[in-house]
């Protein structure tokens, strides 16, 4: 294996000195904040306005965490003929003791009303204070960052080809 | 100055020497231990990179409950831990830190007291392992037994190969006698007493007797509070004892390149204590603790064989010359 002996003695003395002088790999979390990437899945935020009561969400949940409650409204637009209809949204509550970060409530959100926050410190002592109702969910809006740019060598998105290609034929 | 004023003052030094420098490589152990893992260590007491941590565990060791087993030989116990630390402080009294006399007590015999005090440690784990009527630490005791009587051997043999180049006993003496070359030529002893030293203070890789994994914490198991962290204290103390006899006997001890050595002996002195200091807890992060066999051929097939042969060539070369 070796070719003199105390060549792997001499390896593991250089191994813990090599250590020593890099950086070490520890994180003084409470005293210093980590430095999160934007995609971070922390908190789930709600955007109260974008939600239209289409129960997606509730449907696709793998464990059913999210549960929807709402009444429907009618609504007198002036110059229609009738009164419309609109879904009012009384209850959203996700619970994040059932909750398993998989996202797919905010991928199947038609309307952009779910997004993902990298804030995490919302433990609890109660497991039944983890249901963050629609107000709780609400706050954790400011919270979201602004999505990372594009990279730029990547794939251009689908709309903006198109258009170029539309403006390139007109 | 009268001499019970001198005496005092030297006393002192080398009780302050005891309190300050154990804790000082504690603390570099903790924070070298850590970085070379990767880690930070202690951060928090004393608020600056944890620089008190040592104290801090200190006064906890002290607040805890001082608990003697039942079955417990209590008078020989209790005894055990100060037969441990003693004979560490004994022997800082003949370490000489500089040159004219800078040491607590020149001995004629200095390296002869010396080697027969650090030998009383076996004693203080015998006995610890045998009052705590516990079978890990009666088995701890005998492996410690086992050990540091083999590694005496080659202890004194290379410490009688620099005596002999020195031609004399005392510390102080030997370090006058020491020249640059001795480096290459008292190198195999300096190995050779470098890892007996080792082994005698029981340091990983030699840690079997306390082998936290098969013996519980071998011999000192049934420690408490205040006197297992004499158990502890005496452990850095050993380092520092072995650090500074490897300095004086082999490192030329307060001999530093710059010809100034009247004046910063002393630094030079602790300097190269330092450096062997961290080559010992370095040698405790890079290596794991040896088997009990190959513990033993370790001493008997390679240590013995060699510090007997340096004798030879320390002979040779002496008579040569």
């Amino acid at each position: 294996m070796s070719e003199f002996p105390g060549k792997g003695l001499a390896k593991g003395l250089a191994v813990t000195l090599k250590t020593m002088t890099k950086r070490s790999t520890t994180r003084q979390y409470p005293d210093v904040e980590p430095d999160l990437p934007p995609r971070s899945r922390g908190v789930i935020a709600l955007v109260e306005e974008n939600c239209t009561v289409c129960m997606l969400c509730a449907r696709e949940c793998p464990d059913w965490c999210i549960y929807i409650d709402s009444h429907k409204e009618e609504v007198q637009v002036p110059g229609a003929a009738r009164a419309r209809q609109r879904n009012v949204l009384d209850q959203f509550d996700i619970d994040f003791s059932l909750c398993m970060y998989c996202g797919i409530c905010i991928e199947v959100c038609p309307f952009d009303a779910l997004y993902w926050s990298p804030e995490f410190e919302y433990a609890e002592y109660d497991i039944r204070d983890l249901l963050h109702d629609k107000e709780r969910l609400g706050e954790w809006v400011e919270t979201v960052p602004p999505p990372p740019a594009h990279d730029a060598n990547g794939e251009s998105a689908k709309e903006e080809t198109a258009a170029r290609k539309s403006q390139l034929a007109g | 100055m009268p001499l019970w004023v001198e005496l005092i003052l030297r006393v002192l030094a080398v009780v302050a020497a005891f309190l300050t420098l154990p804790l000082l490589i504690g603390q570099t152990e903790h924070k070298v231990m850590a970085h070379m893992q990767g880690r930070l260590g202690p951060m928090y007491a004393g608020a600056f990179h944890g620089w008190a941590q040592l104290i801090a565990d200190g006064v906890k060791f002290v607040q805890k409950e001082d608990v003697t087993p039942r079955e417990a030989d209590r008078p020989v116990f209790r005894l055990a831990p100060v037969v441990a630390l003693l004979p560490y402080l004994v022997v800082l009294l003949v370490i000489p830190l500089g040159p004219s006399g800078l040491v607590a007590q020149p001995l004629d015999i200095g390296l002869f007291f010396v080697l027969s005090v650090v030998g009383v440690g076996v004693v203080s784990v015998l006995m610890a392992a045998w009052a705590s009527a516990n079978k890990y630490a009666l088995l701890g005791g005998l492996r410690a037994a086992a050990q540091l009587l083999g590694y005496e051997l080659p202890f004194v043999l290379a410490a009688a190969s620099v005596a002999m180049a020195a031609g004399t006993l005392s510390l102080p003496g030997i370090v006058e006698a020491w020249r640059p070359w001795w480096l290459v030529w008292q190198a195999p002893a300096m190995l050779i007493f470098f890892l007996a030293g080792l082994a005698e203070i029981r340091r990983p890789p030699f840690d079997m007797p306390i082998a936290d994994s098969e013996l519980v914490f071998g011999y000192m198991t049934e420690y408490t509070g205040l006197r297992f962290a004499f158990f502890l204290l005496a452990e850095y103390v050993g380092i520092l004892v072995i650090a500074a006899l490897t300095t004086v006997l082999f490192l030329g001890g307060w001999k530093g390149p710059f010809g100034l050595d009247a004046e910063l002996g002393w630094l030079w002195t602790l300097i190269k204590v330092a450096a062997v200091s961290f080559v010992i807890i370095w040698f405790r992060v890079a290596y794991p603790r040896l088997r009990e066999d190959q513990l033993q051929r370790l001493c008997w097939l390679v240590l013995v064989p060699l510090a007997l042969a340096q004798l030879v060539l320390t002979v040779a070369v002496k008579v040569a010359l």
